[in-house]
């Protein structure tokens, strides 16, 4: 079982902020996403769209990170960052690879790459979540939910 | 337990999927699937309705179970995705290589 901590907010009437640290792991990636939910539970009532949006989202980030990033590495870590305010849920994935260039990435609908068995992730999560951005390096996402 | 497969009296096996397909639990299902079609079943319905999301590599493993079913002469079809799994399989263009049914008994009279 995988248990977020909870961190300060960044100022007294501040947002709830969580964080979910772990090895690289595959096999806990549905952990993870239940320790986000157990989050989302104890702070907000949102709907049941948001909550799809939210489990994929992380599933799929999770996932990416440990083996796009972390190389399936169990020495190196995955940090989740969950934090949410008034009327959004953001969400930070961070691992410790090289990077990618998101840029990159092929479009997994087109004609040629639909019987594919990979590289659908970061389609679904710019998809799914309202705003997705990245930091230079390419190892952190930031994913944007609404709250609601 | 997140697969159980079971045999309906038309020779179908159906397989409901429980809680999530990800990419902790896909080998389990694309194992399932293997031993059936080295038993010779042929026709397959992986039922969705307790499902509660999919990722990535949940889809990309039921690209390649449709295939090995195909290259085997069978037939898979899909059933009981609520609304946003199914917008999952829309945004993907999944929708267009799977045959997809509202419900599990819609699914089994097209056999």
């Amino acid at each position: 079982m995988i248990t977020a901590a909870r961190l300060a907010p960044r100022d007294p009437n501040g947002s709830h902020r969580f964080r979910v640290e772990l090895p690289t792991d595959l096999a806990q990636v549905g952990c993870v996403v239940e320790a986000v939910m157990e989050c989302c539970n104890t702070v907000a009532a949102v709907s049941s769209r948001t909550r799809f949006r939210l489990c994929t989202v992380v599933a799929e980030a999770v996932a990416n990170a440990m083996v796009n990033g972390n190389r399936n590495d169990p020495g190196r870590l995955v940090i989740v960052d969950i934090e949410f305010d008034s009327d959004r849920i953001v969400i930070a994935v961070s691992d410790e690879g090289d990077g990618f260039d998101p840029e990159a990435v092929p479009d997994p609908t087109h004609h040629t790459a639909l019987d594919a068995t990979r590289g659908r992730g970061l389609y679904m999560i710019r998809s799914l979540a309202d705003h997705v951005a990245f930091n230079d390096r390419g190892n952190t996402i930031w994913m944007t939910l609404p709250r609601c | 337990m997140a697969f159980s497969a079971n045999r309906d009296a038309g020779g179908v096996t159906v397989v409901a999927v429980e809680g999530q397909l990800i990419v902790a639990n896909r080998q389990e299902l694309k194992q399932l699937m293997q031993d059936a079609l080295d038993r010779g079943e042929l026709k397959f319905l992986l039922d969705f309705t307790r499902t509660a999301y999919i990722d990535s590599s949940g889809l990309g493993a039921l690209v390649s179970i449709s295939k090995k079913v195909r290259e085997g002469g069978g037939d898979l079809r899909l059933a009981g995705l609520n609304e946003d799994l199914r917008s999952l399989f829309e945004l993907t263009k999944l929708d267009t290589l799977f045959t997809i049914s509202e419900t599990a008994s819609e699914a089994l009279a097209g056999f």
